[in-house]
């Protein structure tokens, strides 16, 4: 019908320039050879940006780096959200949504700023420093900021609230009477947690901890801005190979790298989502 | 029960380390000491040193700019893509549609914004557009990135929106338009005002594409907020925090007056 | 009775499925006619071509002798009550009754006027300003009703229109739509997948399968006189008993008794009603049977008994309350029924 062209036309061709032929050009450039001029590569068919990621053990363990804090981030946001979502989904309804809303409020005050102030905590002149040192805990500030644990609580921080959504979903579709059911048969409360609610969130479980790792596993302004600097994570190697180094081809090779790492987890995200 | 105080609690303390370093964050914007987190008493100081920042103040006003538009780009393509791919049934390459629409969801920042820049450095070179790259090809990439969210937003409320609702206004003579119009645009209109506020806070909280396909002209708040904060923090961003955070909460303030309930 | 519409060969295929099969159909003006089936049948496709929201593969859709089988929707004298009644959430009831004399370009004053009457005609004068989600399920079904009789239509469809009441309101409904059949005059037609429904309202009935009508008449012809074992098992509670003809007469190997009467060469099956089937002190001969009494369920103004004949094949009767009390289970039976009321099923 006309009035569908008129809607589909105008998408299709937006997706085509601005997601789809992106794709293409990364895998063209992956391919390409790096060349001292503007832009600084030859289109060619080389596999030498990814030979050199294979070749490299510093590409390899910025890869090993990325999906073990991804992993990290991802467990313990999972650890951490599980109760907090069960916490709002048993909530008097009227509660829940006050809940869910200081849930959610910290994601729009801005990223930055949130790290910004993690910063400010946990510098050496920070907060819990000036704290400890004022209680005479301390005489020395410890060094908390640009530390694996540092890099971790920002990442936990930013991540936390996504991880939360999907579980509170499920637990609010679990039906009550399964667990009456289960009273009824002779569980006690943790038995029937154990043999009804977990299984029955599992998969929400696993959603949350993909929604976590996914976007984890590239990342780079906390690793940036709170890791160590020795903490070379995927997303942060790649900054630095594009702006840095401005090698495309090994910049590009690392994104399409990346990606068909993350296409299984992705996959498996997407059809844990359309589960009924 | 104790695992329901435990569950309290657990929840208590979670909310505790969200909300902490922000607050703490707002509260000593109004310290007067040069140094952050240190109190120093009370004073307005920083949030005059951050007005008088033009760098930043220039920043924010392009950020706004930027995040407008793309907001308003992302609700139109990815309203489009949602109704379609919520309506429109099985139509020919749905499966790949979907996946494309889906992409940025799911693709991290570093590879979206280096695809996109490499795509607008290729057009250049074929076509001579963009000439280099500013603000419009951030706008680009924040509504590509916002188009995403809004498809999802809209197909999900499409999908828990009776279609019956559209064939009867059409079987009481509305034309596909009008049954739009006066049926679907006023039921999904909440669904795309929080879409459009979805990719608003995107494209305001983006630094990592931003600084893939920005260009000289194009430096966004976050991308300036960036570059202060690896050198370190200054009072000044706990002003800004506190600017946001206050800005934010009165605009959610409205927004729920607004959309609080009438009678009935 | 002139027909207002006429399906002709109407097909419709969904990928590999095929909804209708070539469906032919006739409805008369004014008349209340009622398209019955399982989910699968093609009635609600149907329905939907009838309607515009679906457009046959081939065939042709003739109101008052045109075809309208590309008109769309909105362009056909044609309305239709939704099974969820797709009220409109965002306007009051007036202003979804309005909707569609607002689309028809009806002056304010007689659009009031109208809404007014059709309001009042589904009892629901005063209702103006609710909204959808202050209604009961029954007065949402009668906003919904109003919304579609005040355009005036020609044919009105109804699909499931009492699907989703309450047991309670469901019989005051079908009478009241009956009373607004027969006050507006126009043709009803009415889907549904409840035979003792269609039988009670309609004036004809057609009961798909496959896609195609398995048979189609007055309510009391169909039950009476099924055409084949699907219509006498979807009617429901008939006995239909597999066999062979033989002159005159048509052998149940199985359950081991004969029937006589009229019966046609070509019958592979009779259909027997339990209420046709009496309990009788003794006989022998053609159409009785003897068999034991498996279980008796007392329902009211009748009892069913089922009597097991051996062979794997059992009989339902229903033993009426003025008949004294029915037999015990495990009693030894002896069954007879007139020939008369042997349906032979030819298919």
């Amino acid at each position: 019908m006309r009035n569908r062209l008129a809607v589909l036309l105008p998408a299709w061709a937006w997706l085509l320039i601005f997601v789809a032929a992106p794709a293409g050009i990364l895998g063209a450039i992956a391919l390409a050879e790096a060349d001292p001029g503007v832009p600084p590569f030859r289109l060619a068919w080389s596999t030498a940006g990814f030979a050199m990621l294979v070749a490299d053990d510093y590409y390899l363990g910025a890869f090993l780096t990325a999906l073990r804090i991804a992993a990290m981030t991802a467990g313990l946001c999972l650890a951490i959200a599980y109760p907090m979502a069960m916490g709002i989904a048993r909530a008097r309804p009227d509660r829940r949504l006050l809940l869910l809303a200081l849930l959610m409020l910290p994601f729009w005050t801005g990223f930055l700023l949130r790290v910004g102030a993690w910063i400010g905590l946990l510098r050496d002149e920070g907060w819990i420093n000036g704290l400890l040192q004022g209680l005479g805990i301390t005489d020395a500030p410890l060094p908390m900021l640009y530390t694996e644990g540092a890099m971790l609580v920002g990442m936990v921080h930013a991540y936390l609230p996504f991880a939360v959504l999907p579980l509170f979903a499920a637990m609010l579709r679990l039906d009550p009477t399964l667990l009456e059911a289960a009273a009824d048969l002779g569980a006690r409360p943790a038995v029937a947690f154990a043999t009804v609610t977990l299984p029955a969130t599992a998969p929400a479980a696993a959603a949350a901890f993909l929604l976590v790792f996914i976007p984890a596993a590239g990342e780079f302004v906390i690793p940036e801005l709170m890791g160590p600097s020795e903490a070379n994570l995927v997303g942060r190697v790649l900054w630095q190979e594009f702006f840095q180094n401005r090698d495309w081809p090994v910049a590009a090779a690392l994104a399409v790298s990346l990606l068909v790492l993350l296409l299984v987890p992705i996959r498996l995200f997407q059809r844990l989502e359309a589960r009924p | 029960m104790t695992r329901g105080r435990f569950v309290r609690a657990a929840l208590m303390a979670g909310l505790l380390f969200l909300w902490l370093p922000i607050l703490l964050l707002v509260a000593y914007a109004f310290s007067a000491d040069r140094i952050p987190f240190q109190w120093g008493g009370f004073s307005l100081r920083w949030f005059s040193a951050l007005a008088a920042n033009e760098r930043l103040v220039e920043a924010a006003l392009l950020s706004l700019r930027i995040a407008a538009g793309a907001a308003t780009l992302a609700v139109l393509i990815g309203g489009a893509a949602g109704w379609a791919l919520a309506r429109f049934g099985p139509f020919r390459g749905r499966g790949v549609f979907g996946a494309l629409i889906g992409a940025p969801l799911v693709l991290p920042e570093v590879v979206t914004g280096l695809s996109l820049l490499l795509l607008f450095v290729a057009l250049e070179t074929a076509t001579g557009w963009p000439q280099g790259r500013d603000v419009l090809t951030v706008l680009l990439a924040h509504a590509t990135l916002g188009a995403a969210f809004v498809a999802v937003v809209i197909q999900a409320r499409l999908a828990e929106t009776d279609r019956s609702l559209e064939e009867a206004a059409m079987d009481l003579g509305a034309t596909p338009f009008t049954a739009f119009r006066t049926v679907t645009l006023p039921l999904i209109a909440p669904a795309l005002a929080a879409g459009w506020l979805l990719a608003f806070t995107l494209s305001l909280d983006d630094v990592v594409i931003a600084s893939f396909v920005s260009g000289p002209s194009g430096t966004t708040l976050p991308m300036a907020l960036f570059a202060m904060l690896r050198l370190g923090l200054t009072p000044e961003v706990n002003a800004l925090g506190a600017v946001i955070v206050l800005g934010v909460g009165a605009m959610l303030a409205v927004a729920a007056l607004l959309l609080r309930p009438r009678r009935g | 009775m002139t027909a207002l519409l006429r399906a002709e060969a109407i097909t419709k295929r969904f990928g590999p499925t095929l909804a209708l099969d070539a469906l032919d159909l006739e409805i008369g003006q004014g008349e209340f006619f009622a398209l019955l089936g399982g989910s699968g049948s093609g009635k609600s496709t149907l329905l939907r071509i009838i309607a515009g929201f679906e457009t046959p593969d081939s065939g042709r859709l003739l109101l008052d002798g045109t075809d309208i089988a590309a008109t769309p929707p909105w362009a056909r004298p044609v309305n239709m009550m939704f099974q969820s009644y797709a009220l409109f959430p965002h306007m009051t009831v007036a202003d979804n009754v309005a909707y569609g004399l607002r689309r028809a370009g009806v002056k304010k004053a007689e659009a009031a006027s109208r809404i007014a009457a059709a309001l009042a005609m589904v009892g629901l004068a005063g209702f103006e300003r609710r909204r959808p989600h202050q209604l009961s399920g029954g007065q949402k079904q009668r906003v919904a009703l109003a919304r579609s009789l005040v355009m005036r239509p020609r044919l009105l469809l109804l699909d499931e229109p009492l699907g989703a009441l309450d047991a309670g309101l469901r019989e005051r409904t079908g009478f009241e739509l009956r009373a607004l059949q027969r006050e507006t005059g126009a043709a009803f037609v009415m889907v549904t997948h409840d035979q003792e429904e269609a039988l009670a309202l309609a004036d004809r009935v057609a009961l798909l399968d496959g896609g195609r009508i398995a048979q189609v008449g007055p309510p009391r012809e169909i039950y009476e006189r099924p055409a084949s074992r699907f219509v006498a098992r979807f009617l429901g509670a008939a006995n239909v008993l597999e066999g062979r003809a033989a002159q005159d007469r048509f052998d149940c190997p199985d359950a081991g008794i004969s029937c006589a009467g009229a019966i046609p060469a070509d019958t592979v099956a009779i259909a027997l009603r339990p209420e046709r089937i009496r309990i009788a002190a003794a006989g022998e001969g053609p159409n009785t049977a003897r068999g034991i009494v498996q279980d008796v369920a007392f329902r009211g103004d009748d009892s069913l008994v089922l009597v097991d004949l051996g062979g794997g094949a059992t009989l339902r009767v229903a033993h009426p309350e003025e008949g004294g009390p029915p037999p015990d289970r495990g009693a030894d039976v002896t069954l007879c029924w007139e020939a008369a009321d042997v349906v032979p099923l030819p298919s």
